[in-house]
Order: C-alpha cells, then structure tokens, then sequence
C-alpha cells in the first residue's frame, strides 16, 4: 500500500525536481558568476586558487548592478504596468462574455465556448502577425476609417504600447474566460432570484451576490494572464515599439545580443519572485476569507 | 355544507362580499408548447394560509413564481392588496419568498443573509442587524448569527431561509416546499411553529407543496392541482369529505373508487347498480338523471367490519380479509367480496375489548348511505 502511494507520489516530484527545482539552481548558480569570453560564457562555480585551494566564486554582484541601473528597473516596473494593465482590460471584457455563455441555454452554449478555444488551434505567431495586418499603418482598419472619412491620415497604431495592449488581451483573453466560465456556470440562479425578491435591483444583485462568489474565478483568470503577461516577449517583439520596454526582451538581449547570461539569469530569478510574490498574496488572502 | 354560523372574519373566503388580498383573474402561462398553468382565477384573503398541493410538474410552482414576479403570465392578470402586478418587477413587489432550496447567500453569515433584505430597503446598518437578530431570535439561531449556511444542518438552514423571507415583513411571504428537505419528525414540528409564528405576525402565506397531510396540517384552504388547473378550492375538511372529482378524490387520502349507473331516484334514496357492490343506496343528489355514469366515493374509516350482519345497514357486503396492517391507533384491512372487488378500509383502534379481526376471517362490511360521496367526474 505505502510504496504505491510513494510511486504516485514519485511521480509528479520527479517531473518538479527536474524540470523546474533543477533549472532553477542551475539559474541560480549562474547568476552569481561573471561573464568571460569562453564556453560556457560564465565562471566557474569552483576554481583552484593559484596557492591550490578550493575557492567557491559566487558574487551578488549582478543582482547589485540589477537594482542601480535604470534600464532594468523601468523594465520590471513597465512589464508589471503592461501586465496589469492587460489583465484589467481583459477581465473587464472577458467577465461579460463568460457571464453571457454561463447564462446562455445548452446548444447555443457549446457553440459559443468552442469559439472561445477555436483559435488555440491555429498558431500563436499567425494570429499576432493578423494583428499586424489589421494595425499597420496601410492595414485593414486605417483603410476602412479613411474610405469611411472617418479621419483623413493613418492613426498610428502599429509599434505602440496599444498594439502591446491589443495583443497580449487577445491573446490571453480565453485564460480569463475559461475560468471564469466554470466558476460562473455553478452560480446558483435562486440566489440571484433571492436577492431579487428581497429588494435588489440588478446591479445591486451582481455587486452584492454575483461579483463576490465570482471572486475565485476572477483571481484565478486573472493569474493567467497576469502571469505569461508579465514575461510575455513574442508580443511586444512583434507589435511594440522601440521604446516598449519589457523585461522579456531585456532578457533577450542580454543573453542573446550582449551574451551576459549571468546578468539574464539575474534577471530572470528577480522576475520570478515579482511573479510569485503576488501569487502568494493572493492566496493568503483567499485562504483568509475561506477561513472566515 | 350544514355546519355551525362562522364568523366571517376568520373564513372571509365564505363572505361573497369580502374583498380577497389576492386576486388571480384567468391567468395562464405557456412556456413555447407546453401550458403550466392555464386559466386559472383565485382569490386569497388577508391572514391566509393558503397551501397549493399538487404533483410535481402541475404548475403549482410556476404560479407562486408569477405571484413573486419571476415569470410574467403570457395572459391574465395578478393582483396584490388591490396593486395590478404585471409591470410590477421582483424587488418592488410586496412578497418574498422562501426557496425549496432555500437560496442562502454562501459568502455571508447567517446575519448578513437575514439583514440583506433590510440594508436593500435602505435601512441603517445597525438597526437592519438589530432586526435581523431579534427575527433569529424567533426562530432560535440567534446563536448561530455568525455562522457560515454551509456550518449549519438542513433543519437551521430552513430556519435561516425562513427568518430571511420574514424580516421584512412582507404583506404575502411565498412558500416553495418549505419543509420538502426536512425528515419527517422535524417536518412535523416545522409545521405547528410554521403555523404559530404565521398567526404571530398576520402575514398571508402560500405554500407549495406536494406532501397532502402537509397541506391538511397547515392550510386554512386547499387548492388542488393537476395539469395547469385548479381542480377543487377548499377547505381541508371540504376538500376531504366532499372532493368535487375522482382525482381529488384519490389525491387527497385513501378512497374507494366504485364505478355505477344511477338507478332509481326517491326523494331520499338513491339507489346505484355497481358491478363491484351490487346496488347501493346513497343519499340523492340533484342533477343526476337515471341511466347516468357516476362514481361513489368512500374513505376507509367510513366503513364498518363486523363479525355479525349488522341490522338496519341498506349496504352491507360479506367478504374475507385478505391483508391486514396494524398501524398502532387503528387497523387498515382490504377485504375481498365475492364479486372480486377489494374494499380498503380502518378500523379505529379505541376498543379493545373483542378480539381483532384478523387475517382471513370472514367479516361483514357495511357504509351508511351518507357516506358514499356520489362523483360525476
């Protein structure tokens, strides 16, 4: 009984201990050397001292360099805005969308949440190069504006942090959907007669009863865009501009332009603990209120 | 029915003068094909319990769900102390309700659901939790006021749900089921308090339920229904002792349903020729003609079993017991006659001198004319 329970068990620790805790000190050790023109471009965690001991060279010297210079700090700071940001706009426009499909009648219901999924089966890079085509300064929506005479020249939208925006909240839009999709779908809708019949009106029933037990949904939908959002490089690579500065292309650069990887690696390990962090809070506050 | 003068303000519905609280004029409701509840008039006075009893599926539900303004009725109109009700939506509606499944708000505490509706209405934070504690109170949780509704048993939750619909003291409070979740000793004390705290606070109650002693139990008025229509409005007593069909008939309790013709009228016998008694003699009833079908009802505890035959009975059968149940206060025996028919009937268990009756015996069966209810439809 006990060693089967260790095999199921075995079995998920191993995936974690080698694909994520074993990256991870791998990362870890390299952002504490320095780089040197070699192969790997990194120093050795152990090196012979030229008396013949074992010294151990490891610096937090990257992490130092990290925090003064403002080029990394403007682009933890703008990635985080950019995230949010994104998060916001897609809850705002995802919330409604999942609400209707969770309230609409079965095959209609179907339908609409296969069209939600359908564009996961075509490739990501595709759908954010059609963006392009739409946003560019002769593309689709510039043309019909002006054959409307709507406006008169090109709006640039093209290599904007609006385009920034545009992409990632479409992107990532279904994460936000799907569950909140699931959690709304168990909403009991006695209590939205309930709270009808003791005098709310509408908007008083979904502030009061809707939008609270949705929380769980809204906090794990936002996580998911939140979260890839943050460290998101395709995007802003394909529709920012010069100027839109997020830490996934400084990550970019600094190991495959300057060849820094102990800088990128710092960076990298910085920008988890931006990640987990929320995430912690999150859930020390829904632990909280469950605990209520 | 002859019966003692009753003063007409505790049965107003026998005042064809008095104005009803409620007043439900021909009001049907089509959901695409299908009809739940077609053309139906009711009227219901203040200080009511009205119960409506039916099988699940005959528009009982959907009827309480108009009166609290869930559903719009496709035709008819519905009207509340004197108020048409048909723009009228949920929140503004003088009514609450009490769900089957009770509708308890998961997030908040026992408090905060019993206050809702007060903070709803605009009322200070503190006195809407001072109401909602002395309604607690009422129902004993005032304990409990912190608590969670997924922390409480279903019997404290129907006491939460019940508190809730209650604190705003609501001119109609709707009942779904009320007790339907509730097991059978704790139902049955439910009912006596659901009663008391009704006469308690004047509020007119609906219930809707499919349990029959239920609706016995609590209604000051029955009305029974089947396939979108109300079949018969009645008192429990009336409902009982003289259904208006076969199907109250049989919903309401147990009956013997006997098939006949109507034979020969005097003007105080009836005699009918049934293939399962032979001819009974029944008391007349206008408006029958010789030759007509009709069906004579009658309830177990009207029959007499009998080791003799019993001198001076028109209808009097011999027959064997078949089955016998003691029930602890009284007997039930279904007794086979020669014709085949078996005849369902109890037996009071007040006298204890003879020995029972029992299995297989051979006993006379007898019923006074007066108590075959004679049924045309």
């Amino acid at each position: 009984m006990s060693w089967r329970r260790t095999l199921v068990i075995a079995i998920p620790m191993l995936w974690l201990g080698i694909f994520f805790l074993a990256p991870f000190f791998v990362l870890g050790r390299i952002s504490l050397a320095e780089a040197i023109i070699a192969r790997p471009p990194f120093t050795p965690l152990f090196d012979r001292a030229p008396d013949g001991t074992l010294e151990i060279i490891a610096s937090l010297e990257n992490y130092r360099f990290l925090f003064q210079d403002a080029l990394y700090r403007n682009a933890y700071l703008s990635s985080i805005r950019i995230a949010l940001v994104s998060t916001i706009f897609a809850l705002l426009i995802g919330y409604p969308i999942a609400y209707y499909i969770a309230r609409a009648p079965e095959p209609k219901r179907s339908i609409l949440l296969l069209m939600v999924i359908l564009p996961f089966w075509t490739s990501f890079l595709l759908r954010v190069y059609a963006w392009m085509g739409f946003l560019r300064t002769n593309g689709v929506i510039n043309n019909t504006l002006m054959s409307l005479g709507v406006i008169d020249a090109p709006l640039r939208m093209m290599h904007t942090d609006l385009a920034v925006y545009i992409g990632i909240v479409y992107t990532y839009l279904p994460f936000m959907i799907l569950p909140l999709y699931a959690n709304l779908t168990k909403l009991d809708g006695a209590l939205l007669e309930a709270a009808s019949d003791l005098g709310a009106s509408p908007v008083v029933t979904f502030f009061t009863v809707t939008l609270p037990l949705s929380l769980p949904g809204i906090v794990a939908g936002s996580m998911l865009v939140f979260i890839p959002a943050i460290g998101e490089y395709v995007i802003p690579a394909l529709l920012g501009g010069p100027d839109t500065l997020m830490i996934g292309r400084v990550l970019w650069d600094e190991f495959f332009s300057s060849r820094d990887w102990p800088v990128a690696s710092a960076v990298a390990i910085v920008m988890l603990f931006l990640v987990v962090a929320p995430i912690m809070w999150l859930q020390s506050v829904q632990n909280r209120r469950e605990m209520d | 029915m002859d019966g003692p003068a009753i003063a007409a303000d505790t049965k107003p519905w026998r005042d064809p003068s008095a104005n009803p609280f409620i007043s439900v004029r021909g009001v049907t409701k089509r959901f695409g094909d299908f009809t739940a509840v077609s053309n139906v008039d009711l009227d219901i006075f203040k200080g009511e319990l009205f119960c409506l009893l039916g099988e699940s599926g005959c528009g009982k539900s959907t009827l309480l769900r108009m009166l609290a303004g869930f559903e719009q009725p496709t035709e008819g109109s519905i009207r509340i102390d004197g108020e048409d009700m048909a723009r009228v939506p949920p929140d503004r509606r003088p009514t609450n309700m009490m769900f089957q499944s009770y509708a308890l708000f998961p997030h908040m505490t026992v408090e905060k659901n019993v206050a809702y509706g007060l903070l709803r209405e605009g009322m200070k934070k503190s006195d809407a939790y001072a109401k909602a504690a002395e309604m607690l109170r009422m129902v004993k949780l005032e304990k409990l006021a912190r608590r969670k509704p997924d922390q409480l048993s279903g019997g404290q939750r129907q006491r939460v749900a019940l508190a809730r619909s209650l604190v705003k003291r609501p001119k109609l409070l709707l009942l779904d089921e009320p007790l339907g979740a509730l097991d059978k000793k704790l139902r049955e004390e439910t009912q006596f308090e659901l009663i008391k705290i009704q006469e308690t606070l004047g509020v007119t109650f609906i219930v809707v339920t499919h349990d029959q002693d239920e609706a016995m139990t609590l209604a000051t008025r029955i009305g029974v229904m089947k396939d979108g229509i109300i079949e018969q409005i009645g008192e429990p007593r009336e409902i009982y002792e003289t259904p208006r069909s076969r199907f109250v008939a049989d919903f309401i309790g147990t009956v013997n349903l006997f098939e006949g013709v109507v034979e020969a009228a005097a003007p105080d016998m009836m005699r009918i020729a049934t293939p399962d008694l032979g001819d009974v003699m029944v008391l007349p009833q206008e408006g029958l003609t010789r030759g007509q079908t009709i069906w004579g009802a009658v309830r177990p505890e009207r029959f007499a079993l009998t080791r003799k035959r019993p001198e001076d009975m028109p209808n009097a059968w011999e027959g064997v017991v078949e089955e016998m149940g003691y029930i602890g206060h009284m007997s039930q025996y279904r007794v086979r006659l020669p014709s085949g028919a078996l005849i369902r009937a109890s037996q009071s268990n007040r006298l204890r001198e003879e020995a029972p009756i029992s299995w297989d015996e051979k006993v006379w069966i007898s019923v006074p004319p007066a108590a075959f209810r004679v049924l045309t439809e």
